[in-house]
């Protein structure tokens, strides 16, 4: 699967602002813009943890070889 | 060795050293495999046994530190394979095995499979370290190729539940022992390579014994997972079996459950973390504003005001005022003085004062000089009467008047005085007192 920003580089970018911004260093414009691209950063974690769907399925191949997909049921 | 000439005569030891170097070189390390009998342990904790098969027995010994590493009790009757040394021991005169190593005869077929196709794969570098994927840290969809009915599965579905409760998990039931499981593994981990909705795969399987993880143990299954794009954690068995495909494995873990585990983050620690990350970035701006409201503040209070700064200003410049006024007293005062001291000065070198004394000079001057003329004219008068009685006295005049006369040429008018200087006949004026005459030389006395 291939995708824009994953799940942990986007964490290790929030926490890597947040370390910055802790340090202090940062003028009032950058310590804004910090802030702002560190709630995106944590907005889209968290969205990614919602976003996927419970979802467990059983995939077999039937005889002829074609791929089947049913929902697995847990008694 | 010594050389065997005919009629050397051997000793006893000699001999016995002899075929005992020959028997130690010849099978330093050898793999024998037969039935145990007559197996014994004494006192000393090494067990003691022959090895037999149908045509021949061989004395045996397993020390008690190699023992250690048995995973079954050998007892007679037993038909084992080992690896053993060969060794004479002199004082008898008997030869024996010494082993290092025992196995029940059928598993050990199965071990040294196992230990031969490790070996193998290891020098191709299915092992290697370097062709380890990493495991995704958030795996979207996991692939589980397991038994659709077995207990793995189950520990699985609910570990990943608790950890992540909407992950989200693909099944491929596949037969996980006996006849074909192997290939159908294979196909598996070759169809989620194929379909590509998943990032990561768990291979898993209850525990069972080495013969029901053969497939696990199997070179195809090794190859399947090593070509596998996917990255794979396996879970097979219980916690103390490792098989092949453990080695191969970019992850091994010691279950299913252990795998389960190992695959998705724990969701409510993620949030947290996610939380509290948040908090820090909203604590670090407040702060940071908060700072920038004190410096501010700072700044302001230590603004002058334009009223303070006027302020300042007229007190400087009434103090210039000030200055300036003392300076100007100061120099009136200066002048005034220097005016008066100059002005007597002045007043003491009064001209009029010059006047008065050239004046009464002049006069003295002038006395002086009345007196001096007069006394200067009194001298010359009396000198010029003096002189001019004198003079009277000289007069021709009152000479002629005595009856003197004068005779003088009439061409020149000079005084005759010598009678040497008339000739006869010469006209000659003679002056009287009163009147003159006219007269002729006629004769001249000498």
């Amino acid at each position: 699967m291939v995708k824009k920003k994953t799940f942990e580089a986007a964490l290790k970018g929030l926490e890597e602002i947040v370390r910055l911004m802790e340090s202090g260093d940062l003028c009032l414009e950058d310590a804004v813009k910090s802030y702002e691209s560190g709630m995106k950063q944590s907005k889209y974690c968290l969205d990614l943890l919602d976003k996927t769907e419970k979802k467990i399925s059983i995939i077999a191949k039937d005889n002829d070889g074609s791929v089947k997909i049913v929902p697995f049921k847990d008694e | 060795m010594t050389e065997k000439k005919p009629g050397h005569i051997y000793t006893v030891s000699k001999l016995t050293k002899e075929i005992k170097f020959l028997l130690e070189e010849s099978y330093p390390f050898i793999w024998v495999t037969g039935e145990i009998s007559n197996y014994a342990v004494p006192a000393s904790g090494h067990s003691y046994f022959t090895l037999k098969d149908q045509q021949a027995v061989i004395s045996a010994v397993m020390f008690k530190n190699q023992k250690r590493n048995l995973k079954f009790n050998p007892e007679t009757g037993m038909k084992i394979i080992g690896m053993a040394r060969l060794s004479l021991y002199e004082p008898r005169g008997s030869y024996q095995l010494i082993f290092e190593h025992l196995e029940p005869e059928g598993a050990g077929s199965i071990q040294i499979a196992f230990e031969q196709l490790k070996t193998k794969l290891a020098d191709k570098g299915f092992f290697n370290k370097d062709c380890k994927k990493s495991i995704p840290f958030l795996p979207s969809v996991i692939s589980v190729i397991s038994s659709g009915t077995g207990a793995a599965v189950k520990d699985i579905i609910n570990v990943a539940q608790r950890r992540f409760p909407n992950c989200c998990l693909e099944i491929f039931p596949v037969k996980v022992q006996g006849a074909g499981s192997d290939n159908e593994i294979c196909e598996a981990i070759k169809l989620v390579n194929q379909r590509l909705k998943s990032d990561l795969i768990i291979l898993a399987r209850g525990g069972g014994s080495l013969e029901d993880l053969s497939a696990f143990n199997s070179e195809t299954v090794a190859k399947a997972i090593f070509k596998s794009f996917v990255p794979i954690i396996t879970g097979v068995g219980h916690e103390t079996d490792f098989t092949i495909a453990d080695f191969v494995a970019d992850l091994r873990a010691s279950t299913p459950s252990a795998a389960a585990e190992l695959a998705l983050p724990g969701k409510n620690s993620l949030l947290q973390r996610i939380t509290s990350l948040q908090e820090s970035l909203n604590r670090s701006l407040k702060k940071k504003i908060g700072a920038l409201n004190q410096t501010i503040g700072n700044l302001i209070a230590r603004l002058k005001s334009p009223e303070i700064i006027v302020y300042d200003f007229r007190f400087k410049l009434e103090e210039y005022e000030l200055r300036l006024m003392n300076m100007i007293n100061h120099y009136v005062h200066y002048n005034k003085e220097k005016a008066r001291w100059l002005t007597e000065i002045l007043y003491t070198r009064n001209p009029v004062k010059k006047i008065i004394e050239h004046r009464q000079y002049v006069k003295i001057l002038s006395e002086s000089l009345t007196l001096h003329f007069q006394k200067n004219f009194q001298e010359k008068k009396t000198i010029y009467l003096e002189l001019q009685s004198k003079l009277q006295a000289f007069n021709p005049e009152a000479v002629l008047k005595r009856g003197y006369s004068i005779s003088r040429f009439v061409l020149d008018k000079n005084i005759i005085i010598n009678s040497s200087d008339v000739k006869i006949n010469d006209q000659i004026e003679v002056v009287l007192s009163k009147g003159r005459l006219i007269t002729r030389v006629e004769k001249i006395n000498g």
